[in-house]
């Protein structure tokens, strides 16, 4: 592998921060997914390894690029890693990219556990060089974010870079009469896969008893090896295309034959296509993560397992518990202009990222999120409705450069008046504060180009550009309100760093209530941060006074000047 | 050699991660497969943080099922009765004797379970409730973010595996300025669940 590109997307973002440790790989951040990939593709177009790794929805920015990559093929292996994240631990939908592969022919590879995740890159590559095709490895969060023993192989010997350049028009140029002509050679190729899938040591069956036969892939092997230790298995670590003689044999040696999958009903689908009875879904479900306890539970109901199978469970009785979600940090920068929108009863059309978070109370201050990128254009949408609300898009750093910048070239080229709000922390914070085009360093912590949204916003015809220090609620609102009672499009930039990041630690430091001024009036408490709580001691009215944690507090101020009372200070 | 499922359970920024880092190391260590599989969604923004790790001659699922959890350590004690339903009938509970409360009961909209409660619903599942004063303790060594390893220090009581297997995983995973105290609060947690009477 000589090159990978990626943008960062739970549960996908540890790969190329791993990768970045291997001197002999460029391992570079996109800004974003389908960037990533034409990096990727234009690599093994020249003749060596390379590797294109997202979260399963960047799949849906790259897609464009997955489809043309399967028409041409490649001079070298190329993988594409998608990691499908079911129960939507960090998502807005769980979309199984199985059927990507299907969509856009090319063969999938489904890793069981972490030795696995390792070992079927080498065969993806191995795969995708033998047929000339992109490969896709899907690993879900259930394998990205577990760890099990891995074995290290022997490296493979570094190859020379090839070259010349193979020039090929007839393969790479993709205009109509090529493409028709591409069209057929790339169906035979999954015919020629499909008979390969046969004898790969990943897909096997493991005889046992033979009332019971179980399909399984990913982390439902695991499961299947847990609830049912007497079944018989068979086991695909590829999924796409399926092995039909090796699903044929297995079938007719099982009285029951099962699939047991996450998701879709993917596997089962195929296997119905080759007229044999199966079950799956009617049994399990198709929503969310699977785990022991719930396969059990189906497999007794469904009289897989017989009821004594069902372990001893204590009778418990939870008292209604406080939920405890993700919320904005102590010092958030967002907090404060998350207060001053809300302050102005502004409609926020948003996007995705820490930011997010402010739709909960008692931000209570952002209405809308889809996809990366979308807040600027439906924004533009809200406000072209023509009704009497003003409305705003919120967009952070990453997720702006991200998609964001054709959003407002539209904004700019169409004369919206939605203003924009650009939250810039100077990372990419969700996933865990990686590097970006606006931070001027690269995934490998070298220097280079820092990128202003002020600037991107101005050439792209913008002419009111405000920015402002995100802690400063006077001049967050009267930017804003400077924004939003203009003439034409305007671009607020929120800028304060995330309060996590090293340098803004240097800075850290507590505040206190001041319990001669503080009345209990909970104003300060609407700006929902977690260092902020009633004490036990009341005021004069009865009222319980506030106190600072002063392990949590970050000295960020917001709640001071929230205060009408001056009670909030240093020390 | 007997399986042992282990459900850590705290609360982001309480050290979760790491503990399970050192824990499923020292099943290594000690010979076991193990896997250990987190569920930390947005771990860094005060939410819920779960890690199960799991101890077997040879482990399939990385996740435990409810109900299957043979020793949960807790570091924040609403998130050990969120999660109590995990532990198996007669299972063992090592839980952080400390509050962290979340923005809704902060701002007086939802109430925080009393000690009482706390013990009522973890009795009505675990064989034994170990309460372990673990943030008291890395204050009295000076260090309030070495809690996690004074619940180590406790867990490693109830289970057959040499300190010194702990502390070599400990010395492997903690920051080095910090390897000091880290090893002082695993050495003041074995003591404090033998000084605690069980529940």
């Amino acid at each position: 592998m000589r090159v990978a590109a990626a943008y960062p997307g739970t549960p996908s973002t540890e790969i190329l921060e791993s990768l970045v440790g291997y001197p002999e790989v460029t391992a570079e951040w996109a800004p974003n997914e389908k960037v990533a990939l034409d990096v990727a593709i234009g690599a093994a177009y020249a003749g060596v390894r390379a590797m294109a790794v997202m979260k399963h929805v960047g799949v849906n920015v790259a897609a464009d690029s997955l489809f043309y990559a399967s028409m041409t093929g490649m001079e070298a292996g190329l993988v594409v890693v998608s990691a499908d994240d079911p129960e939507m631990h960090s998502s807005q939908n769980e979309q199984d990219n199985r059927r990507y592969c299907k969509f856009a022919r090319i063969p999938c590879l489904e890793p069981s556990d972490s030795q696995e995740a390792k070992d079927l890159v080498g065969l993806a590559l191995e795969l995708s060089e033998e047929f000339d095709t992109p490969v896709m490895l899907r690993p879900t969060t259930r394998i990205a974010h577990s760890s099990t023993v891995v074995e290290l192989g022997e490296r493979a010997p570094e190859r020379d870079v090839p070259g010349p350049y193979h020039i090929d028009p007839a393969k790479y140029v993709m205009v109509p009469g090529n493409a028709r002509r591409r069209h057929p050679i790339i169906e035979e190729r999954m015919g020629r896969i499909a008979r390969r899938a046969e004898e790969l040591p990943c897909n096997r069956v493991e005889w046992r008893d033979r009332a019971l036969g179980i399909v399984t892939c990913g982390v439902a092997y695991q499961y299947a090896r847990e609830v049912f230790p007497q079944a018989s298995i068979l086991r695909l670590g590829m999924t796409y295309p399926i092995p039909a003689g090796l699903v044929r044999r297995f079938a007719e040696g099982v009285r029951r034959l099962v699939v047991l999958e996450e998701l879709d009903p993917f596997l089962e689908e195929e296997i119905r296509l080759l007229g044999l009875e199966v079950e799956g879904k009617a049994i399990f479900p198709r929503c969310g993560e699977l785990n022991p306890a719930i396969v059990r539970e189906r497999a007794i109901e469904a009289g897989l397992l017989p009821e004594g199978a069902r372990l001893p469970q204590a009778s418990l009785s939870l008292p209604p518990l406080p939920p405890r979600p993700p919320i904005l940090c102590p010092g958030c920068p967002h907090r404060a202009v998350f207060h001053v929108l809300r302050k102005l009863k502004l409609v926020v059309n948003g996007d995705i990222g820490c930011y997010t978070l402010a739709f909960q109370p008692p931000q209570s201050a952002l209405h809308t999120c889809g996809c990366m990128g979308a807040s600027i254009g439906v924004a533009h949408g809200v406000a072209r409705a023509g009704l009497a609300q003003k409305n705003v898009a919120v967009i952070g750093d990453s997720t702006f450069f991200h998609s964001g910048i054709p959003a407002l070239l539209n904004v700019a080229y169409n004369r919206g008046t939605a203003a924009t709000i650009i939250l810039d922390n100077g990372t990419t914070a969700m996933t865990g504060h990686q590097d970006h085009p606006g931070t001027g360093r690269t995934l490998r912590g070298e220097k280079t180009v820092r990128v202003e949204p002020e600037a991107v916003a101005r050439s792209l015809g913008i002419e009111r550009v405000y920015t402002v220090d995100s802690y400063d609620l006077q001049a967050v609102e009267q930017a804003v309100r400077q924004a939003i009672d203009g003439d034409g499009p305007a671009v607020v930039v929120a800028r304060r760093a995330c309060a996590l990041l090293p340098e803004a630690r240097k800075t850290w430091h507590a505040l206190a209530v001041d319990a001669q001024r503080c009345n209990g009036c909970g104003l300060c408490l609407q700006i929902g941060c977690p260092a902020l709580m009633r004490s036990e001691l009341k005021a004069a009215s009865g009222r319980a006074l506030v106190r600072i944690d002063p392990l949590m507090c970050t000295g960020c101020e917001t709640c001071a000047q929230v205060c009408n009372r001056g009670a909030i200070g240093t020390k | 050699m007997t399986k042992l499922d282990f459900l850590l359970v705290g609360v982001g920024g309480q050290g979760t991660l790491l503990a399970s880092d050192v824990l499923a190391d020292t099943g290594l260590r000690a010979g076991y497969d193990v896997k250990k599989s987190e569920v930390h969604g947005m771990a860094q923004r005060g939410g819920s943080v779960t890690s199960h790790v799991r101890w077997a001659e040879h482990v399939y699922s990385p996740l435990i099922g409810r109900g299957e959890v043979d020793l949960m350590l807790a570091f924040e004690k609403l998130e050990a009765v969120r999660f109590a339903g995990f532990l198996r009938p007669g299972g063992v509970a090592v839980v952080n004797d400390q509050a962290i409360l979340p923005v809704s009961v902060s701002a007086g909209t939802d109430v925080y379970p009393d000690d009482g409660e706390v013990r009522r619903v973890l009795g009505a599942v675990a064989g034994r409730v170990h309460m372990v004063a673990g943030l008291a303790i890395a204050e009295r060594l000076g260090n309030a973010r070495a809690s996690n390893v004074v619940l180590l220090g406790a867990l490693s009581r109830l289970v057959d595996v040499p300190a010194e297997l702990w502390l070599e995983s400990i010395a492997q995973r903690v920051p080095p300025p910090t390897l000091e105290v880290n090893r002082a609060a695993f050495m003041a947690g074995r003591e404090a669940i033998g000084a605690i009477p069980t529940a």
